[in-house]
């Protein structure tokens, strides 16, 4: 699938700024002044909101995207949609009670923590949700999703701890290493699920041919390239995903594992690490999409499976 | 839950319906053009056309962006630049003929031959046939002569017409039908339509094609034939049904000139003439009484074998026998062949047995009555219901004539010639030679300041009838009708720009040419081409052809090389005619014609080329197109269709004539136009019932072609088998007669020139080492691409913006090749670097391409870097119009020996994988033309056709309901 | 919990006969000549007369070989919009745009909603939508919407454009929720199938197979063996080499 920077972005900044608030509102951070108040609320509404704001981007018609909350009842982006509205809604609510009043009750917060990952997942779902991509259509694929968000957002919030000069406990780290570990471990089964996957369709198929024999393209529809071949059609290479999974996991995995595995509590080595992993998801996500195989392209005589 | 806007079910499509004939290609369809505030809605397929009932081709589909081009030419121009580098100024078109007039003026007065006029893909050549008559130059042709001259005439002089516009399957009642070498061809609609009717009625459809695409996809058996050798499984055929004895030996004796006395006298300047009697009718043994008659007597059973001596010397023998004792031959057995058609000799068994099964098994018979020419009256029809259709891939060999006539025999013996479930001719034909012309030009009919005493192309019936010079030497600049080619009927246009630099036979002082893209795609050599027209006389300094005109519609390749340029309007913007008398429309069960008219008017400075010519005609004071006053006897096409008169009663367009009431006969009509608009430009009469069938023999159609005014007088017709004509310069190479072929070229004419068609090796493939240059490369038309004129349509060349070569899969696991690499691809004559694609059903000798998708940079209005430019290309460049030399001096061109047909695909050539280090770009490359040459306009970055209606369609909506 | 309506009476759609179509493309212009100026946008073009000329069309044509060691058969292949029972591209569409008419089964966008988020494109197995280029919304085949019904056209021409204008008739236009239709006859006679059924979308548009028996291919060569050794890359690397662009 054609790797759209605008979808790339949305799914790494909002997904890290889910993962982020699900800790805020589980309470990892004290925010204990207004310039804190500022900074975490920012932090977390900059991140979704910078997601939300890209994904619109590669819209057609930007300016109706208030019609795209209008199909919950079907349509994962529309959840996706409606979920974060609420999100932003909630969280804003959510902050400046606490600030004010102090903790909610632990089941409002559940509550909105639920809400915020189930966001995550409803993003995930958009993907996972169609057939036609065979290696998305996959039930690991909203648990990376939601696995990197919540890895993602405790290195977050681990970082914003330390700038606030708050304690950070070496369960905490722990935390943050099993879950770095997890993500890495289902999105590598991702991968290895998507190598070793056989799709039911192919060109036989697809286009109900092949009673007697194999069948291959011989011409193309057009010479010029077409909105299908640009969209669905674009597959990076294996060498190429290779490389850039070993990039990938280097970045987001391996680095900031082992550079909190050697114990680090400084607040410039956290970011530069938070950076890092960001860089890692980053082509992971890239990645996510420029692996992904259509459907159609077997009617563009792709052969190998979808 | 969804929400379903009202939408509008009903939104107005147009303000007016338009009707006239499409011209996105040859095929003559009829359009309704819907006209919505002056411009084009939608055009679609007029249900009542007699060509296609409705429906409508991709290039059809596409005339919107055609006419509205941004290539279109907008005004004359003269060049400014040197020539080919398509600098030009504009100027009126008052400058525009006053320049003309003076080039051409002089040169009628002194020697008209200096003046080469040779139309492209002309419709309108009853006109300028007439012109070239009335200039007095015998240097005219239409481009058939590299198109397909070969099928028109070896058609003619064997059954009186050919394929395509000649004849048509009988799609109702066939019961297997046979495609050789047909991609697409001109009757593009018409042959779609007879497909679907066949697999509808479940019929057989046999494709013999080197590849397995369009028509030959659909088909039930595919022969993958080895280019070049139909003529060898033709005959193979032939063998087959001889030896099983499945030929109709009825149908032969009486339709045919196979019972026809031959005579046998070798060495002798008679021998293998027809016998004849004092009145020149060819002479048969009559079965009843033993008796030799004339061919023409009523009630007689001609003989089939035996064998006469005759009183003045020699033996006759029927030409059944001649052609028995000759096909027989082991020579032709499927066993001998198969290797070199590249089809197993079970599968040409199996071909043989199934036109058998065809014919013989499920004869048609329609009940109805009708008399032959000789009074004798038939109860029923019978028909053999197996048709063939043929086009290039037979046709453009230099074996081409003599293949065509091998299949034309093919359908002869097995009886399926204009028979119900056969294969069937439109009027005018079947049309013997006879009953055409014969070529004006001469050097005795050429003086200056008059006409020919005739047409310039005509069809000859001996060595009498060469347009030569005393010395034998060819009077015509294209070398037709001389011992080049001999009967070329449709003149050489691949050769005259070669022959005019080379000053072979002579050079000539204006080029004048329509519509054919001679620097690009349709030359051969196109380098060699662009060069000769730049080429200049080391001691003048002039250009070697010193007068280019061109009329063209669009900024084509060709417009750089003119000196002058008379820009032509679109098809929507022109008065047409498609007549009787040229190239009609007509089908098996009716006589038809149509016309164009402009149903939109010109938003530039050009005019319709006919018109043009007509009034250049009276500036040039050309007999016909004058009136005694020197005024100009027509005021613009128009009114020449209306009132020109071949012969009294007879004009361009048969329909609606004297007071609209008379039909082919009758006084010029002043509102004939207006009644073809309101007919859906065209006029249709259908042939009477008893007279559809055996047409060549059927006096009822006889009658009603003279009625109609094809004919003056009945012309019946036997179909020849045996070839007179040929055997008269047969014998001529053999010595015999006043006029012989020079020295060097009587072996060729001895051994193509043979009275019963035979195969041999194709030219160039017998020129080259078969070790050096192993395989065959062809060309096919795209069937949503016409030639180079369709690469200006947005639409279309989405869809074939570039061409790839189709290899086969061997040849590729040899060459260690995959999809998307290139290529080089070598001639005896030179070098092209393109991708490939490879591809199963192909014969594995075989690489092919689609036809003129390659263009120049910077012509048609394309941007530089299109892909037409940059990866596409032209096979034209390892295509030479010559052959290798021979060390004997001569250019021989790579051309039919009989017609002078261009051998298009006898091209032999060699692949090797392109070096990773090479661009990905087509070679050879040229530098750029400009691209301001007289154009309409920039084209646009972005096209949003029918904006102003969708947006008025929405108006109408009411949206949002919800 | 769905938006495509319950499952309606009437199913218009296409009957496609590849034993028949030729491969002329006569089906796709005339589909994008009839709708540039009519539902909706017009099918627009990009760089209509440079490199990448890129428009927008809603009926395409394919070729492909289908092929064993002895026998080779080429089947030009047509493809537009199915009209699919189950309609991932109506679920999916997060505005409502894209809808199933609930009266004759025909899917459809209303531009006007259309956000061209372009994952109605993504749900569809067949590459049946296409982002028009220029005006940025969801196009893809109305069945001729604007001609069935249409008033302003006579009777016997209110079919889809590609089907009036097919010059072998290899489409067939009805409806197959009727299985005394012709449309529907001609299915139960030559076998009719669906694409991908797999992909459980329920196809209303059926194709019919090459009836033929494939031709011989005989004494070529083994094309299997050399196919699969050679496994020729397919277009895209004709087309440009895209993966090299991306380095
Ligand atoms: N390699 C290879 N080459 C071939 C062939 C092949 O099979 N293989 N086929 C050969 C054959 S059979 C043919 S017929 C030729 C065809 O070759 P050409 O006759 O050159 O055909 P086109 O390129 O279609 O068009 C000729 C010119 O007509 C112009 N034109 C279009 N419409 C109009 C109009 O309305 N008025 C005027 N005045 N001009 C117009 C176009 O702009 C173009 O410049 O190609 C030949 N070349
Ligand atoms: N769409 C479209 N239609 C056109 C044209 C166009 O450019 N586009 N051009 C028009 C013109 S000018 C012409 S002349 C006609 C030509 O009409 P066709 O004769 O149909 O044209 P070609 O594409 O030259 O087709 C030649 C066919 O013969 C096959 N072939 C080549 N060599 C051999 C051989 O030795 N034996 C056999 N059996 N087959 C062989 C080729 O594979 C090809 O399929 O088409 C006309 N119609
Ligand atoms: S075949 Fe197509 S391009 Fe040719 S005249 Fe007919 S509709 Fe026009
Ligand atoms: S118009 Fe008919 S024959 Fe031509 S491509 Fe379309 S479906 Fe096939
Ligand atoms: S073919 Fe594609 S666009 Fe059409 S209804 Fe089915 S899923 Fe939707
Ligand atoms: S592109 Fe338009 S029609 Fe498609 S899913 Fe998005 S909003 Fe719906
Ligand atoms: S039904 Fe209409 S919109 Fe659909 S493919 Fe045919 S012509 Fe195009
Ligand atoms: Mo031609």
């Amino acid at each position: 699938m054609h790797p759209a920077w605008s979808i790339i972005f949305f799914t790494t900044l909002s997904g890290l700024g889910f993962g982020f608030s699900t800790w805020v509102v589980f309470g990892f951070i004290e925010i204990r002044n207004i310039f804190q108040l500022i900074i975490t609320a920012g932090f977390t509404f900059c991140l979704i909101g910078s997601g939300l704001l890209s994904s619109t981007l590669h819209l057609g018609h930007p300016e109706r995207a208030w019609r795209a909350l209008s199909q919950w009842r079907s349509s994962w982006l529309s959840r996706e949609g409606i979920l974060s509205v609420l999100v932003l809604t909630a969280l804003t609510y959510w902050f400046l009670y606490t600030f004010r009043y102090g903790e909610l009750p632990l089941l409002i917060n559940i509550t909105l923590m639920t809400m915020i990952l189930f966001t995550v997942y409803a993003t995930a779902m958009i993907y996972a949700s169609l057939k036609t991509v065979t290696c998305w259509n996959q039930f690991l694929t909203p648990v990376c999703y939601l696995m990197f968000a919540i890895s993602g957002g405790m290195l977050a919030i681990t970082w914003l701890m330390s700038i606030f000069g708050q304690l950070i406990t070496s369960s905490t780290f722990q935390i943050l290493l099993i879950l770095i570990l997890l993500t890495w471990a289902f999105k590598i089964k991702w991968w290895w699920n998507l190598d070793h996957s056989q799709s039911e369709s192919n060109l036989a198929t697809a286009t109900g041919l092949g009673k007697f024999g194999k069948v291959r393209s011989l011409m193309p529809p057009h010479t010029s390239e077409n909105y299908l071949q640009k969209e669905m059609g674009f597959v990076v290479a294996r060498k190429h995903a290779i490389k850039l999974r070993v990039i990938s996991l280097t970045l987001g995995g391996i680095i900031p594992f082992a550079t909190i595995l050697i114990g680090t509590s400084s607040s410039l080595l956290l970011g530069i690490i938070l950076f890092i992993h960001l860089a890692g998801v980053f082509v992971e996500r890239w990645l996510f999409f420029a692996e992904a195989k259509h459907i159609v392209s077997l009617y563009y005589g792709d052969k190998t499976s979808v | 839950m969804s929400f379903e806007p009202v939408i509008e079910k009903s939104p107005k499509v147009s303000d007016e319906i338009k009707k006239t004939t499409c011209y996105m290609c040859a095929c003559r369809c009829g359009i309704n053009v819907h006209i919505r505030d002056n411009k084009i809605r939608y055009i679609e397929g007029n249900k009542d056309h007699p060509i296609n009932k409705g429906v409508l081709c991709a290039k059809g589909s596409a005339g919107i962006m055609q006419h509205y081009s941004p290539a279109r030419l907008k005004s004359p121009m003269k060049r400014i630049g040197p020539r080919g580098s398509g600098k030009f100024e504009p100027i009126t078109w008052d400058k525009a003929l006053s320049i003309a007039t003076d080039w051409l003026e002089p040169i009628r007065n002194k020697d008209p031959k200096k003046l080469a006029f040779f139309t492209g893909r002309d419709q309108s050549q009853a006109l300028t046939g007439w012109w070239a008559q009335q200039f007095g130059t015998p240097n005219f042709a239409a481009h058939g002569g590299f198109c397909s001259v070969n099928m028109a005439a070896g058609g003619i002089y064997t059954i009186g017409g050919a394929f395509w516009e000649f004849g048509a399957p009988d799609w109702n009642l066939t019961e297997m039908f046979v495609l050789f070498g047909v991609a697409e061809d001109h009757d593009s609609n018409p042959i779609k339509i007879g497909l679907g009717k066949l697999k509808g009625r479940g019929k057989r459809v046999v494709s013999v094609n080197p590849v397995q695409t369009g028509y030959a996809a659909i088909s039930d058996d595919w022969y993958g034939i080895t280019p070049g050798t139909d003529g060898l499984l033709i005959l193979s055929l032939i063998r087959e049904l001889f030896l099983s004895n499945k030929i109709d030996v009825n149908y032969l004796r009486r339709y045919t000139n196979s019972p026809w006395l031959v005579i046998q006298n070798p060495g002798k300047n008679n021998d293998g003439l027809f016998l004849r009697d004092q009145s020149g009718q060819p002479q048969v043994i009559d079965r009843l009484s033993g008796k030799i008659v004339s061919h023409s007597k009523k009630g007689i059973s001609p003989e089939m074998s035996g064998k006469i001596k005759l009183d003045t010397g020699g033996f006759a023998i029927p030409v059944f026998k001649i052609m028995y004792d000759t096909y027989i031959n082991s020579t032709y057995s499927p066993e001998n062949i198969s290797s070199k058609v590249g089809i197993s000799s079970n599968r040409i068994r199996k071909f043989a047995a199934d036109l058998a099964d065809a014919a013989f098994s499920r004869e048609v018979v329609i009940n109805q009555p009708w008399t032959d020419w000789k009074g004798e009256k038939h109860k029923k029809m019978i028909g053999r219901p197996v048709s063939m259709h043929a086009m290039r891939g037979i046709s453009a060999h230099s074996n081409g004539f003599q293949t065509c006539r091998a299949l034309h025999v093919l359908q002869l013996i097995l009886g399926s010639i204009e028979v119900p479930g056969g294969w069937r001719f439109k009027p005018p034909y079947p049309k013997p030679p006879e009953a055409h012309p014969k070529p004006s030009g001469k050097p005795n009919q050429v003086q200056p300041g008059k006409p020919l005493t005739g047409p310039p192309l005509g069809y000859v019936l001996s060595p009498e009838d060469l347009i030569i010079n005393e010395d034998g030497s060819p009077q015509r600049i294209d070398k037709a009708y001389s011992w080049d080619a001999p009967m070329s009927a449709h003149g050489l246009m691949h050769m005259v720009i070669s022959n005019a630099v080379a000053g072979d036979p002579y050079h000539i002082d204006v080029l004048f040419m329509y519509m054919a893209n001679m620097a690009w795609n349709s030359s051969m050599n196109t380098r060699g081409v662009m060069e000769m027209l730049t080429e200049k006389d080391g001691d003048t300094g002039e250009y070697k052809i010193p007068k280019i005109i061109y009329s063209d519609a669009y900024s084509s390749e060709m417009v750089a090389y003119a000196d002058l340029i008379l820009p032509d309007t679109t098809y929507l913007e022109r008065h047409d005619a498609i007549s009787l008398l040229d190239r009609p429309i007509c089908e098996a069960d009716a006589v038809a014609d149509a016309i164009r008219w402009p149903v939109l008017k010109p938003d530039r400075d050009v005019r319709g080329f006919q018109s043009v010519l007509l009034d250049l005609g009276a500036r040039l004071k050309l007999p016909g197109m004058v009136n005694d006053d020197g005024s100009a006897k027509y005021k613009d096409y128009a009114d020449y269709i209306i009132n020109h008169e071949r012969k009294p009663g007879i004009g361009p367009l048969a329909g609606f004539r004297g007071n609209g009431d008379k039909s082919g006969r009758g006084e010029p009509n002043p509102g004939q136009i207006e009644s073809y608009m309101s007919n859906g430009a065209f006029w249709h009469k259908e042939i009477p019932e008893e007279a559809r069938y055996f047409k060549m023999a059927n006096m009822e159609y006889q009658k009603f072609a003279v009625d109609i005014g094809i004919f003056d007088k009945p012309e019946p017709y036997t179909f020849q088998i045996y070839s007179e004509p040929l055997q008269k310069f047969q014998l001529a190479a053999l010595g015999h007669g006043n006029i012989q072929p020079p020295e060097n070229m009587r072996d060729r004419i001895k051994s193509s020139f043979t009275p019963l068609p035979i195969w041999y090796e194709p030219f160039e493939g017998k020129a080259v080492l078969e070790d050096e240059y192993p395989i065959h490369a062809l060309t096919q038309r795209p069937m949503a691409m016409y030639h180079s004129w369709g690469s200006q349509n947005p639409w279309l060349r989405q869809i074939h913006g570039q061409n790839p070569m189709y290899i086969p899969i061997s040849l590729a696991m040899k060459h260690n090749l995959s999809d998307g690499d290139w290529i080089w691809v070598t001639s005896h004559h030179g070098k092209i670097r393109v991708p490939i694609l490879t591809m199963a059903g192909l014969n594995k000798k075989t690489i092919w391409t689609w036809n003129a998708i390659g263009k120049r940079k910077g012509a048609w209005q394309l941007d530089e870097d299109a892909p037409e430019a940059k990866k596409g290309f032209l096979l034209n460049h390892l295509i030479k119009e010559l052959l290798p030399a021979k060390g004997d001096g001569q250019r021989w061109s790579n051309s039919d020996p009989i017609t002078g047909q261009a051998a298009w695909f006898d091209l032999k050539v060699k692949i090797e994988k392109a070096n990773i280090n090479e661009p990905h770009e087509s070679y050879p490359q040229f530098p750029p033309l400009p691209r301001e040459y007289g154009t309409i306009q920039d084209p646009p970055k972005k096209l949003r056709y029918g904006i102003e209606w969708t947006k008025q369609n929405k108006a109408h909506n009411k949206s949002d309901n919800s | 919990m769905t938006s495509l309506p319950d499952p309606s009476a009437i199913k218009l759609g296409l009957v496609i006969d590849l034993d028949i179509c030729v491969g002329c493309q006569a089906c796709v212009v005339n589909c994008k000549e009839w709708n540039t100026s009519g539902y909706g946008a017009p099918l627009s073009d990009e760089n209509p007369y440079s490199s990448n000329p890129n428009g927008a069309w809603l009926n395409r044509v394919h070729a492909y070989e289908e092929f064993n060691s002895e026998k080779v058969k080429t089947v030009h292949f047509p493809k537009s919009c199915l009209h699919c029972e189950d309609a991932p591209c109506v679920t999916v569409c997060p505005t409502g745009a894209s809808y199933k008419r609930a009266e004759d089964g025909i899917v459809l966008v209303n531009e006007d909603w259309c956000i061209g988020c372009g994952l109605c494109a993504w749900s569809c197995p067949y590459g049946a939508r296409e982002m028009d280029p220029v005006e940025n919304v969801m196009k893809k085949c109305t069945l001729c919407v604007d001609r069935i019904y249409n008033d302003n056209i006579p009777e016997e021409d209110r079919v889809p454009a590609c089907v009036r204008t097919c010059p072998t008739s290899a489409r067939h236009f009805g409806d197959l929720g009727d299985p005394n239709s012709k449309v529907s006859k001609l299915v139960a006679e030559r076998g009719g199938y669906d694409l991908l059924p797999e992909q459980q979308t329920k196809p209303v548009n059926k194709y019919l197979p090459p009836q033929s028996s494939c031709e011989s291919n005989e004494d070529q060569f083994s094309l299997l063996e050399m196919a699969e050794s050679n496994s020729p890359k397919g277009f895209w690397e004709w087309m440009d080499n895209t993966l090299e662009r991306l380095g």
